[in-house]
């Protein structure tokens, strides 16, 4: 009877993928049989959906960080994204760096954008944790809920503001709120052909390479801070216990402060990288990449680190898949059946929560 | 300045409000008065680049007479609104709802111009509908809204509870426009395609009918397929595509979903062949979210570009340049027309004897319209509140500018 009813859920789950999943372009033996005819184009997608998923899981880490010391879902992190981007725009657009430049130009130019979109985020998480979330920490969880959202409309006006100074910065275009063209100043090169000379059927170009690589160091990086440093261990100790860690003689503010850095930091980062990638930006766009940032987040385990850039990873690769063998219309059902299906089965998501007890 | 200073400035300021609202005066039978025309388009957002022109055409078309209809016995004034959020950056449901509510309540508005997205209308016509409020739309396309047997079952009597019809538009209907754009595909030498749309009313609804009409014609259609208009990019969907090498790809759909990262993720993946648009895209905000990729699109829409217009349509133009100092887009002369149908139907009204604050009269009298003199030359509004004029062009984006190619039959 246990088994049964531990089971269920899973017999319900394939039950209606069986009837209803040709609905939404699920045909079990036709992609197969793609798959069989034109591996490559398989290959290729999963290419296609590892960059995609980089970003994603980019912006991920900033939700999870600040999960893992307060429990709070900062829902003006995916804003604080597009200020980075519009930030790095801004800059680039100052340098007058254009497509045409020289490669060292492109390169100081892209690092400078960089630099000022690390910092300008950091410290604007920072100001709105100080003035948005202190007072309320130990107010019930749905006030600063409640903040979050209405700091998310605010950043997210203030990006429809800075669209619209077009006499400070004529790289905004036309309009406030026109999605404005990102110059490209990675261009595509594909590395296979024109790296090594290999003439293979899937291309992996400049772009893609450095999404997936600067996503990498990025967490890798993260990873060591959070390990290996005392601020890190600080870090841990407040996720923890907070109480406990603030008796040990930890400055919980500048522990919590440096926490919300570090998200705007890396908010910064994907900021850039998106701009780069996609070469396109709105004031939107953090809206809507900040809702699949934090499902990644939640799909691999919301306050885990390395969960929250599989689960990113793993969602870009999951899009990716239904565009090329499900359908495009019904990628995002897709995308979120598979997290309801994850939360049905492991409600802390794949790899867990690693934050310990909270009082 | 003290707590009581304030608080007195607030009363003034409270008061001063409520006493202006009540001091326009009620407009007595067909004495004369002054009656309220609205438009509903989305300002927030990258459409405003289209809708201001709008704007400004009906203003300019109604400042042309002064204000003043009937022998200057009836005053209009004109108030545009907005259908569009900050949060979505386009047209959202939730405020057309609003603005219908506002509309049906407020008995000094007579008429409504707009909306821009077939979406919109679908929203707002029967809250109208209700209160016998007409319409006169300068931009939806959508064929549903008003031809039976064209768009979905039971369109389009769904929209008017009242069994009486109170929209109308000036532009010609998508069943027109892809119908043309399929055969125009042909004629420019596509064998297969492969076609998109933003999943909205308006962009599926086309290219519903671009598909129908290409098979028609003879062509291949590989494949239709929705996009989500808020992705972040397409690059796995234009693999997909480009691996099935349609010799045209078209898109149904408007620049706020994302048409220039579409397009852009299309020309990335390496896709040489040919990409068509309709009037959606057809707007300097779709060039430049698109950049070099829009280099070459097709694009199809009702009626003439700016610079092809000839006639009175030339004049209203160089006026129009005249008076704000900036080139209209497309949609501008379809706004401008709008208000002529307007002032048209309440000239009429007036001769009627009846007062303009009468729904029904200023209703009926836009479906009479007939062989109105416009600056976009004669033309009536059918039983459906369709106008006869026909006119589509197909246009191509060369060097970022749009350049007339031919005139669509």
């Amino acid at each position: 009877m246990q088994l049964v009813r531990r089971f269920l859920p899973l017999v319900i789950g394939i039950y209606l993928l069986l009837f209803f999943g040709p609905l939404a372009g699920f045909d079990f033996f036709r992609i197969v049989g793609e798959i069989y005819n034109k591996p490559s184009l398989l290959l290729q997608q999963l290419i296609n959906g590892l960059a995609n998923g980089s970003i994603v899981a980019i912006v991920a880490l900033g939700y999870t960080l600040v999960y893992g010391i307060i429990e709070l879902v900062n829902f003006a992190h995916g804003d604080v994204f597009m200020l980075g981007a519009f930030m790095a725009l801004t800059v680039i657009g100052a340098t007058g760096v254009t497509e045409t430049s020289t490669a060292s130009e492109k390169l100081t130019a892209a690092l400078l954008a960089g630099a000022a979109a690390i910092i300008f985020c950091g410290v604007i998480n920072v100001i709105i944790e100080r003035f948005a979330y202190r007072r309320l920490r130990n107010a019930p969880r749905l006030a600063p809920l409640i903040s979050a959202i209405g700091v998310s409309f605010i950043v997210q006006n203030i990006g429809l503001f800075w669209g619209g100074l077009r006499s400070f910065f004529p790289i905004m275009g036309v309009n406030s709120a026109a999605p404005k063209a990102f110059p490209d100043l990675i261009g595509r090169v594909d590395v296979f052909k024109d790296w090594f000379g290999l003439d293979l059927p899937i291309t992996l170009s400049t772009k893609e390479l450095m999404v997936i690589v600067v996503a990498a160091a990025l967490m890798v990086g993260l990873r060591l801070l959070v390990q290996y440093t005392k601020i890190g261990k600080a870090m841990r100790a407040t996720a923890e216990n907070r109480d406990a860690a603030k008796i040990m003689g930890i400055d919980i503010d500048r522990v919590i402060s440096f926490t919300f850095l570090l998200g705007g930091a890396l908010a910064g980062a994907a900021g850039l990288m998106f701009g780069l990638y996609n070469n396109t930006v709105v004031f939107t766009m953090g809206f809507t990449g900040g809702l699949r940032a934090f499902t990644s987040a939640v799909l691999g385990g919301i306050g885990n680190i390395t969960g929250a850039m599989f689960g990113g990873i793993l969602i870009g690769l999951l899009a990716a898949f239904s565009d090329q063998y499900f359908s495009s219309r019904w990628t995002n059902a897709w995308v979120f059946a598979i997290l309801v299906t994850v939360m049905v089965f492991r409600p802390t998501g794949l790899m867990g929560e690693n934050v310990g007890q909270k009082a | 300045m003290s707590k009581r200073s304030y608080l007195i400035i607030s009363v003034i300021v409270v008061l001063s409000t409520v006493l202006s609202a009540c001091a326009t005066p009620a407009p007595a039978g067909g004495a004369g008065g002054t009656v309220t025309v609205v438009s509903d388009l989305p300002m927030t957002g990258s459409s405003l680049g289209q809708t201001q022109t709008i704007v400004n055409a009906i203003t300019q078309a109604f400042e042309s007479k002064g204000n003043k209809v009937c022998d200057g016995k009836w005053t209009i004034t004109y108030k545009p609104y907005d259908d569009a959020s900050a949060a979505r950056g386009a047209w959202d449901p939730e405020v057309v709802t609003k603005n219908a509510k506002e509309y049906a309540s407020n008995t000094n508005i007579v008429l409504v111009i707009g909306t821009f997205n077939s979406g919109a209308a679908k929203l707002m016509i029967p809250i109208l509908n209700a209160e016998n409020l007409a319409m006169v739309s300068p931009a939806n396309t959508y064929p549903g809204l008003t031809k039976p047997g064209k768009g979905e079952k039971g369109e389009p009597e769904v929209y008017y509870p009242n069994k009486v019809r109170n929209y109308s538009r000036v532009v010609p209907a998508d069943d027109l426009q892809g119908a043309v754009g399929a055969k125009w595909a042909k004629e420019l030498g596509a064998k297969s395609v492969y076609v998109l749309d933003d999943q909205e009313l308006y962009g599926k609804g086309l290219a519903d009918v671009f598909n129908k009409a290409a098979v028609a014609n003879g062509l291949t259609v590989i494949a239709q397929e929705g996009i989500d208009g808020k992705a972040a990019d397409y690059k796995a969907l234009a693999t997909k595509i480009n691996d099935k090498k349609p010799d045209l790809i078209y898109f149904g759909g408007i620049t706020q979903n994302n048409a220039g990262q579409l397009f852009k993720d299309i020309r990335n993946v390496g896709f040489k062949g040919m990409l068509m648009g309709p009037d959606g895209i057809y707007e300097e905000a779709f060039v430049k979210a698109a950049g070099d990729a829009s280099e070459n699109v097709y694009l199809t829409f009702g009626g003439l570009p700016v610079d092809k217009l000839t006639g009175k349509a030339a004049e209203w133009r160089d006026a129009y340049k005249a008076k704000f100092k900036s080139d209209p887009e497309v949609y501008a002369i379809y706004g401008y027309v709008s208000a002529q149908v307007t002032m048209d139907a309440f000239e009429r009204v007036c001769k009627s004897g009846k007062a303009l604050t009468d729904r029904a009269a200023v209703r009926e009298a836009v479906f009479a319209t007939k062989d109105l003199d416009s600056v976009l030359g004669k033309f009536s509004l059918d039983a459906n509140g369709d106008t006869t004029d026909t006119t589509m062009s197909g246009v191509q984006i060369r060097k970022g500018k749009f350049e007339f190619v031919t005139l669509l039959k």
